[in-house]
Parts: structure tokens; C-alpha cells; sequence
């Protein structure tokens, strides 16, 4: 009890630089904690990915549709239990910076495979109803104020022209790692308007299928008969997990969160610099006290503790207010970033780590002061108080 | 009014020699991160505005924004290529290039992941169009073969990407015949084939964009009002060099936003860390700032000379860190570019604007840092100092 007594008394004995201290590390604590979250959320696509669906694209790459009669030969092969397809649409809506994924799908068979995707049963019936019909997520509908029966235009980046489209249902995820901010149009109207736009050419395509399984464990063997079916056709297929098709995404900004990466590190060290000069100072202008300490018979693993302890409080009380920063930040950031990030949670890992690097902070920064204190010639230092 | 001499300051500096290298490493690292997220924006941005040619046009359909969206059917095609003003090469024909742009997935180098590769259809017309892609090794494809050339990025980063190398793809085997040098533009990351050869290999009906040289530069608002004006052509035409520079806004625009966002935050820290340095030089030299002041040093004196401290820390913290990221300018990047969705290689490109920016930035975190102490310092009462000595 003296001990933390004395720790207290002492981090706040200079109470601004300590002050100064612990906003610095607030700042680059709640800074990690938020880099760390981005990178989260980018690997999000593929946390909320089932092991029980795959994808099947075009071997040559996603921009290579397939045909639609591939789904009758998909549906035939052993342990597919369910199929659906979906064609990235790419619209704008109003402006540029208002995007959000929309995907022409498959209605029924889409929603039998997304059971993640929770809607009203009045509201589904009526979006499988409605041709021209769309579902959103609720976070989506509430960001644009949008409400049943409203209708929704889209220009087309890929389909040219301006679609027009009416909200008939609004799903919320079954759980928080779901993403609510899709579109989800019907297939067939998009096909129909380009058969009658194109005179029949360029109609009957799909971006990707979508594959139910019932076992996990078959996912490999699945994938290789789907590709071995459509081998050396004029549309070779390549058929992955979802997960593995999401992290498909998630390399392709690799370099860029790489960067992240290491830029969280860095900002780590720089607060280890700070706190360590800190900690530099604070020993020098106490190494008469020290040395009095040692004089009065204190052992030298007594001044390493003080300085520990001190240093380690100053990191845990900054630390912990990083902390609890970080949570409004992100939802801040979160709000300013709109839809580029569906899905943006502080995780528990996060929360463990933030606190694990103030701990970290702590100890290092006091390690070469504590290591120097504890081997004073205490004539030496006594010669200081004079 | 006296100055305090240079040379006291810095001296100061190094008599605390620990304490000065801490603060100024973290102002490095904080100048470092600053600097190299310009020079990638920068890199990426210098990428495409060197990719388009200022008389060229490029077509595209209405609002695709990107060569993947857009389709441009032969007969446009046909429409465009009698358009009026458009230049015409060495032997006489016009210098227009009608070409198909598909992705194509090929494994990265090192981690073996795919990632997108634009693979152009493009014809000799193609190559005199751009003048700043030259062929580094081998020859041009031949027209009407499977034959293809890669851009140097691609040979790079991409495994089985090389002068004899066969890739499989579109159901057919491509021997690569030719490495393209393309002069840091975007062309260095893209694979070239003969258009029709791949408009075959790939079923497509039409091209993807048509590109043309004019005659004269100035006549684009001309040309551009005929194709609008044109109701069988529901195309638009850009300036290349607006086009790609479009291309690059996306991503230069969050990398740039995402990095100056980083940086501000890190040089709270940083400038946290300036001022407890500071504070501690104040407060171990109490007994000089009153000797000084006994001399007759004024205040303003006192406040310039733990300024000026101030400045020439986060000075050599600004140099080493745009020393450090100087060296980044070796090093080649490469990331799918959101608007393309396909690779794009690039350079991290240190610009004197950017330096001067960097080394701004830290003098701010060093003024900003040093003032409150240098004022208190300023401050102090003649007699209390030396009563402290």
C-alpha cells in the first residue's frame, strides 16, 4: 500500500510532463487500436463467409462472365444441395461517393443460401414479387433514408443507362459480422432489359455462382468436380470457398495493408521513445533520492521497482484511456468513412492487444533508466543532492 | 537586441545527447510516415498522368468510367475512325486503335496469390500511338498470332511471366515474345496481344475504348461535340491525360487522405514528446536562463533561443527522416487499382514540393512543441533563477 502510495505521489510529482505523457499515449494507443480495426474491417468479407458456400467464376477472372446454362449441368454434380448466381452491378447512385455493393441475383435461391440475411416474411414475398423490386440492408435504408415503396435510381457504370428500381424489403443480419449495406436486385429483370436492349447478344450471362454444400469437409472435392466439369470448355471455371474468395479481395490490397501494419507498429515505437525519455528524466532528477534510498538501507531491486511501478502506472492509466477512446473514434471514423466499411467492430483482440502494447511501453521504457539506477555509486549520487 | 549564438544551442542538443535522440527518432518516424504516404500518392498519380499523351483521345462509353465497363461496337468503331481532324501515321493511314481490355488472373511472385492483369488487344497502330512504350527485349507480336508482349512490371511481380514463357489462358496457349519497357507509365503493368486474335480467344463482340491521335491538340472540343452530337454513337470522348489521371484519383485520394490522417495523429505524439524535452531543458537550466538574463540577454532572447532549440531538434528529426524515406524511392510497390480493379505498379516519387512539405511539417511539430516551454522559460524571474543555481 505505501508502495503505490509512493508510485502515485511520484508519477504526478511533475504533474505536466506526466500529463503530457499519458495524452501521448492516449493518442497512439487509441491510433493502433484504430489502424488495427481498419485492417479488421477489410478482412471482414471474409469472417462473415460460410464454409458451406463456394464460389464458381470465370478462370480467367472475375470480369468474364459465365453462361447461364452452366447452372443446370452445377445443380446436377454430386453434393451440391443448393445454386444461385449474381452479376456485380456496379451502379451509381446520385454521386460517386455514395457507393455501396449491388448484386442481380438469383432472388429465391440467393436468399435459401444467405440465411445470415433476415427478412420479414411480407416483406420477402413482396421482393420476389416485384421484377423491379430491390432488398437493402438496414444500415443502408437508414443511411439514405430510404423506406419501403421508395424508388431507388441507379446509373449504370456496366449497363449503361439509368435504372429505376422499388424498395420492397429491408434485411438486417442475423448477426453483428454481417454486412448491411447490399443491394440485392432480381437477375431476370436485368437480363430481360439487356435481351431487349442488345436484340439477344450479351443476355443469359452470369458474374458468379453461388454453391450450397451441406458438408464443410467436401468443399475441396466439390470444387474439383465442378472444375473438371467445365475443363477445356470455352468458359473454364475456377471454384473456391467463399472465404478464399473474399480473401481474393482482401490480397489485392495487400501492399496497402501491409502499410497499415506497419504503420500501427510505428506508432507504438514512437510513444516507446516519448515514454522512455520520460522515464530518462525522471531518473536523472532523482538520482539523489535514490541514492538516499540506497544509503538508508533500501535494496537496489527497491529503486528498480519504484521506477517500474511508475512507469508502468503512467502507461496502464494513458493505456486504459486509449482504450475507452478508441470506441467513439471508431464509430466517428466509421460514420465519416459511410459505406467503404460495412462492417467496422473493435474487436476483443484489438482491445487485448491495445492493452498488451501499453504494458509493453511500460516496461521498456523503464528498463535502461531502472538498469542504470540500480547500479549508482551511492557517494556518488549523494554528492548530487549538495 | 542580442541573440543567444547558435552554436549554445546547439550544444545544448548535445549535451543531452539520449534525451535529443529519442525526440528527434520520433519525430523522424512520424516525418518518415508523413513523407512516404505523399510519395505514393504522388507515385501512383506520376504513374498515370505519364500513361496518357497530351494529343490523344480516348473513347469510351457513356459512363463507364474504365476500359473494363465499356463496350464499343464495330460499327462505332467504324463511325469514330472517320471522324475529322484525326492524324495519320508515317504510311499514311490514321492513327486510331481500336482496342478490347479484359482482366486476367495470374499468380503474384512471391506469395503465388492472383491478382488482375490487364491484357490489352492492341495492333502496331497501338504502339505509334504511344510513345513512350518501347520494346526492352525481344519484338513485337506478330499481327493475326497468339503472340503476346508484357509490360516490365508484369515480368516482375508475376510468376511465369517471361521472354519465351507460354501463358494459358482463353483456352489457348500465348507464347511471350516481347518485354515492353513503358517508361514508368501505366503500360508497364499491362500484357499487349493483337485485338482481334484476343477478341476471338475471348468471344467478345466489341472493343473496349478506340484511341486516336489528333492533328492538332486544340481541336478536342471540336471532336468532342461531333461524338456527342452523333445519336449512333452513345460514346464519350476524354483527353487521355484526363482519363488516366480519373484513374489514379481514387486511389491517390485515399491513400493520400488515409496517410495525412495518420501522420496528424502520430505528430500529436511526436510533438508531445518535443515538449517534455523541452520542458526538462528549461527546467535543468534555470541557473543559466538567470545568468544569461544577468548578463543583459533579454527575454525575447531567452523565448528565440529555446525556440530555436526546438526548430533544430525537429530539423534533424525532419532530415532523418526524409533521408529514410528518400531511400524508399528504390523500392517498387504494386496494388490493385480500384478504379482499373487491376495491378498497377508504381514508384514511391519524392518531389521537392513534398520535401519541403515534409520538412515543414516537422518545424510546425517543433514550434508547436517548444513554445510553451521556451515561453516559460522566457518568463522566469531574474532572481528566482539564480537563486536556483
Amino acid at each position: 500500500m505505501f508502495l503505490l502510495r509512493l508510485l502515485i505521489r511520484n508519477a504526478f510529482r511533475h504533474r505536466l510532463r506526466t500529463v503530457l505523457t499519458m495524452v501521448g499515449l492516449v493518442v497512439a494507443i487509441s491510433a493502433f487500436g484504430l489502424l488495427r480495426t481498419i485492417v479488421d474491417a477489410w478482412y471482414a468479407g471474409a469472417e462473415a463467409s460460410s464454409s458451406t458456400r463456394l464460389i464458381t467464376r470465370s478462370a480467367t477472372s472475375l470480369s468474364v462472365p459465365l453462361p447461364l446454362s452452366y447452372a443446370q449441368r452445377l445443380r446436377a454434380i454430386d453434393g451440391v444441395t443448393g445454386i444461385s448466381w449474381s452479376n456485380w452491378f456496379g451502379g451509381i447512385y446520385v454521386s460517386e461517393r455514395n457507393f455501396f455493393p449491388q448484386f442481380a441475383v438469383d432472388g429465391p435461391g440467393y436468399l435459401a443460401l444467405y440465411p445470415e440475411f433476415v427478412l420479414k416474411d411480407d416483406q420477402r414475398l413482396a421482393w420476389l414479387r416485384d421484377r423491379q423490386g430491390v432488398v437493402v440492408g438496414r444500415k443502408l435504408a437508414a443511411k439514405f433514408g430510404w423506406k419501403l415503396g421508395d424508388t431507388i435510381p441507379l446509373r449504370g457504370t456496366i449497363f449503361a443507362g439509368t435504372w429505376s428500381f422499388t424498395l420492397r424489403a429491408i434485411y438486417e443480419g442475423a448477426d453483428a459480422s454481417v454486412d448491411e449495406n447490399q443491394m440485392l436486385m432480381h437477375w431476370a429483370y436485368l437480363n430481360e432489359t439487356l435481351r431487349a436492349r442488345n436484340r439477344g447478344r450479351s443476355s443469359d450471362f452470369v458474374g458468379v455462382y453461388v454453391i450450397g454444400i451441406r458438408d464443410p469437409a467436401n468443399a475441396a472435392l466439390i470444387s474439383q468436380r465442378i472444375d473438371a466439369q467445365f475443363k477445356n470448355s470455352l468458359a473454364e471455371t475456377l471454384t473456391e470457398t467463399e472465404k478464399a474468395f473474399q480473401l481474393g479481395f482482401v490480397a489485392m490490397s495487400e501492399a496497402i495493408l501491409v502499410a497499415l501494419q506497419a504503420v500501427s507498429s510505428i506508432i507504438v515505437v514512437i510513444i516507446m521513445a516519448v515514454m522512455a525519455n520520460t522515464m530518462t528524466m525522471t531518473a536523472r532528477e532523482r538520482l539523489a533520492e535514490y541514492a538516499t534510498l540506497k544509503a538508508l538501507g533500501f535494496s537496489p531491486g527497491f529503486v528498480v521497482r519504484l521506477l517500474f511501478g511508475e512507469s508502468l502506472l503512467i502507461a496502464l492509466i494513458g493505456g486504459l484511456a486509449g482504450l475507452l477512446l478508441t470506441l467513439p473514434l471508431a464509430a466517428a471514423f466509421s460514420g465519416l468513412a459511410g459505406t467503404l466499411f460495412p462492417v467496422f467492430r473493435v474487436s476483443g483482440t484489438t482491445m487485448a492487444l491495445q492493452a498488451g502494447a501499453a504494458l509493453l511501453v511500460g516496461m521498456v521504457a523503464a528498463a535502461w533508466p531502472a538498469w542504470k539506477m540500480s547500479r549508482i555509486n551511492i557517494v556518488a549520487g549523494l554528492r548530487n543532492l549538495a | 537586441m542580442a541573440a543567444v549564438p547558435l552554436i549554445y544551442i546547439a550544444r545544448n542538443l548535445w549535451v543531452r545527447r539520449v534525451t535529443t535522440l529519442l525526440t528527434a527518432a520520433g519525430m523522424a518516424l512520424v516525418v518518415f510516415v508523413f513523407a512516404t504516404v505523399l510519395m505514393m500518392s504522388e507515385g501512383i498519380r506520376a504513374t498515370l498522368v505519364a500513361t496518357g499523351q497530351p494529343d490523344n483521345v480516348i473513347v469510351l462509353r457513356k459512363g463507364a468510367g474504365a476500359e473494363i465497363n465499356s463496350g464499343i461496337s464495330r460499327s462505332q468503331a467504324a463511325v469514330l475512325e472517320t471522324l475529322p481532324g484525326i492524324a495519320l501515321g508515317p504510311l499514311g493511314g490514321a492513327l486510331v486503335s481500336k482496342e478490347p481490355v479484359v482482366l486476367n488472373n495470374l499468380p503474384k511472385r512471391g506469395s503465388g496469390k492472383p491478382s488482375n492483369v490487364t491484357l490489352r488487344g492492341t495492333s502496331a497502330t497501338g504502339l505509334a500511338l504511344r510513345p513512350q512504350v518501347r520494346l526492352a527485349e525481344g519484338r513485337m507480336f506478330k499481327p493475326g498470332s497468339s503472340e503476346v508482349v508484357a509490360g516490365r512490371a508484369v515480368a516482375r511481380g508475376f510468376e511465369g511471366v517471361a521472354l519465351g514463357s507460354v501463358l494459358r489462358f482463353a483456352g489457348r496457349d500465348w507464347t511471350v515474345v516481347g518485354l515492353l519497357d513503358a517508361g514508368r507509365s501505366g503500360f508497364d503493368s499491362e500484357i499487349w496481344g493483337d485485338a482481334e486474335q484476343i477478341m476471338q480467344a475471348f468471344r467478345r463482340q466489341s472493343f473496349s475504348s478506340v484511341v486516336f491521335r489528333l492533328d492538332d491538340a486544340g481541336d478536342f472540343e471540336r471532336v468532342r461535340q461531333l461524338v456527342d452530337d452523333d445519336p449512333r454513337l452513345t460514346l464519350e470522348a476524354k483527353r487521355e491525360v484526363r482519363f488516366y489521371a480519373e484513374q489514379s484519383e481514387a486511389l491517390a485520394n485515399f491513400i493520400g487522405i488515409l496517410g495525412t490522417s495518420l501522420a496528424v495523429i502520430f505528430s500529436i505524439g511526436a510533438t508531445v514528446g518535443a515538449t517534455i524535452t523541452m520542458f526538462g531543458s528549461v527546467a535543468s537550466r534555470v541557473g543559466e536562463i538567470g545568468t544569461l538574463r544577468a548578463l543583459g540577454f533579454r527575454r525575447g532572447a531567452v523565448l528565440g533561443a529555446f525556440l530555436g532549440e526546438a526548430l533544430l531538434l525537429s530539423l534533424v528529426g525532419g532530415l532523418v527522416g526524409l533521408a529514410a524515406a528518400s531511400a524508399m524511392q528504390s523500392v517498387d510497390v504494386s496494388t490493385t487499382n480500384f478504379s482499373t480493379f487491376s495491378e498497377l505498379a508504381f514508384q514511391f516519387t519524392l518531389t521537392p514540393a513534398i520535401a519541403l512539405k515534409a520538412l515543414l511539417f516537422a518545424l510546425a511539430m517543433g514550434v508547436i512543441g517548444g513554445f510553451v516551454p521556451a515561453w516559460r522559460a522566457a518568463r522566469l524571474k531574474i532572481v528566482d533563477c539564480l537563486r536556483a543555481a
